[in-house]
């Protein structure tokens, strides 16, 4: 069966439906918190249920609300586009809190109620570990007692943090995911500990989810320049919901940039480019790419490698309208590498469950 | 390709670096711990003035954090964006197959020896008790 795969999605959304839903994986002491402390939701601003952007018209269930049932996953994508695998994230608010025990505990929560309700429920679903970056010690335990289970294919950290994802205080996290075979996959997301943008808070909603494109590439940049991927030369990293087009351009300038002031990161012997080609692979929903074909096969002409895009969804965001997931102008050749070699040759669990 | 007397070694110290046109050409030439280097003076980058770079030596790691420092004074970079070359190969570091400085060989020379010539001697007089640096280009 695993050998007939064609398709991996790699970027589809389940949403803990409410705080209830999380109550039978915490343990007795936040359980009753939740109670205690009046605790509704752990929802952050990110996607707010009525944005455009959070669901498209068509993926909405009753009153509106975005679709976050097993039954809509299968139908509106999985049975849609003969999805044989897909990767499940779970954004729900763990990466904001401020205690890192309430944070750990909630990360278990996530990771056990995605397993229970997702994963047992369907096997063509895998899913990424939520771990509570707050406190390393704590997010490499998380990885330790999920790794166990080979459905879970990936890390997941969101994209806006307290600091910069390069810094040595976070390789333990590195460390684990390399050794587990557990690409790291950054979610266009924030902690909101600081502001979404370099200059300070923007006003709107589109402002910040623009603005996401401006922490992965900040993110890129501490991850190459702090020598994560010297020091972990087997760990992948995958952009999730980053939009693709403007890498080349950020490419050629950390590149370019490097070869002026490569003496201040002497680990960094070969163009940042090439390492984030060999390393660094990217969700293709959303694309941000002109409407004209011609336009996006030249883009893809700037990416200079056939291996860094994989297929994606993003179910249930409206990043395309009926079944144009494949942006129009990628081509014919690469969709193949694009919905199926290329993660597996990211995601070894999947290789090795495929094999 | 000509011999060109460029200097009397005692006014060229280590240290030091000249600049010298030889017809049109700018070469820098750069006296380092008493031996002799010259590139041309235009970085392959963009043109900037090789001769007015900081020489500085080679750091290199094999992994984060470390800093492994030889060859102190043996690299130029160059003023306008810091592009480092190698004083003994003209290669540059960061593309040293594709992107690399005009290298020249100097040498030093006897002035008994240059009088007999075939040398270009410059704006001054070659002595015979003295020694003379050449530039070959």
């Amino acid at each position: 069966m695993t050998a007939s795969w064609s398709t991996i999605d790699c970027d589809v959304h389940v949403n803990v439906p409410s705080m209830q839903a999380l109550l039978p994986h915490l343990d007795e002491y936040w359980r009753d918190s939740v109670v205690d402390r009046g605790m509704n939701s752990l929802e952050s601003i990110s996607y707010p249920p009525n944005a455009p952007l959070t669901a498209r018209p068509d993926w909405r269930g009753k009153g509106g609300a975005p679709a976050n049932t097993l039954d809509a996953l299968r139908t509106h994508a999985l049975d849609r586009w003969n999805i044989d695998i897909a990767i499940c994230h779970c954004l729900y608010g763990v990466q904001l809190l401020y205690s890192e025990d309430m944070a750990a505990a909630f990360a278990k929560a996530i990771n056990d109620w995605v397993a229970k309700e997702w994963l047992d429920r369907d096997p063509r679903l895998r899913a990424s570990i939520v771990v509570p970056m707050q406190n390393t010690e704590f997010a490499v335990a998380e990885i330790e007692r999920c790794a166990a289970d080979q459905r879970f294919v990936q890390v997941l950290v969101l994209c806006m943090g307290e600091m910069p994802l390069g810094r040595r205080q976070y390789w333990p996290v590195y460390e684990a995911a390399e050794r587990h075979g557990l690409p790291l996959g950054i979610h266009a997301g924030s902690s909101y500990r600081h502001p979404v943008t370099s200059l300070g808070w923007p006003s709107w909603y589109v402002e910040d989810y623009a603005a996401q494109s401006q922490g992965f590439q900040s993110q890129l940049a501490s991850l190459v320049c702090e020598g994560v991927f010297v020091k972990y030369p087997k760990l992948k990293v995958v952009l999730l919901e980053s939009g693709v087009t403007w890498l080349p351009a950020f490419l050629w300038r950390l590149s370019k940039f490097w070869r002026g002031v490569r003496l201040e990161v002497p680990w960094i012997d070969r163009s940042p480019a090439e390492i984030v080609r060999d390393h660094v692979r990217l969700t293709i929903q959303p694309f941000d790419g002109p409407d004209d074909p011609a336009a996006v096969a030249k883009l893809i002409e700037h990416m200079q490698s056939d291996d860094m895009l994989l297929f994606a969804s993003d179910f249930p965001h409206w990043q395309f309208d009926g079944d144009a997931i494949m942006p129009a102008g990628i081509p014919q050749k690469l969709h193949g590498k694009i919905r199926r070699d290329n993660a597996l040759a990211t995601y070894s669990r999947l290789a090795e469950q495929a094999a | 390709m000509a011999k060109h007397v460029i200097a009397a070694l005692r006014e060229f110290p280590a240290g030091t670096r000249k600049l010298v046109d030889i017809k049109g050409r700018q070469i820098a030439v750069f006296n380092i711990k008493g031996e002799f280097f010259a590139l041309a003076n235009r970085c392959p980058h963009q043109g900037g003035s090789l001769c007015e770079g900081r020489l500085t030596g080679l750091v290199e790691a094999k992994e984060p954090g470390e800093y492994r420092y030889s060859r102190q004074g043996e690299i130029i970079r160059c003023p306008w964006h810091g592009w480092e070359f190698d004083v003994r190969t003209g290669k540059s570091w960061c593309d040293p197959s594709r992107i690399r400085a005009r290298q020249f060989s100097v040498s030093v020379a006897p002035g008994a020896a240059l009088v007999e010539g075939p040398y270009v001697a410059e704006t001054f007089a070659v002595s015979v008790e003295d020694e003379y640096v050449v530039l070959d280009a």
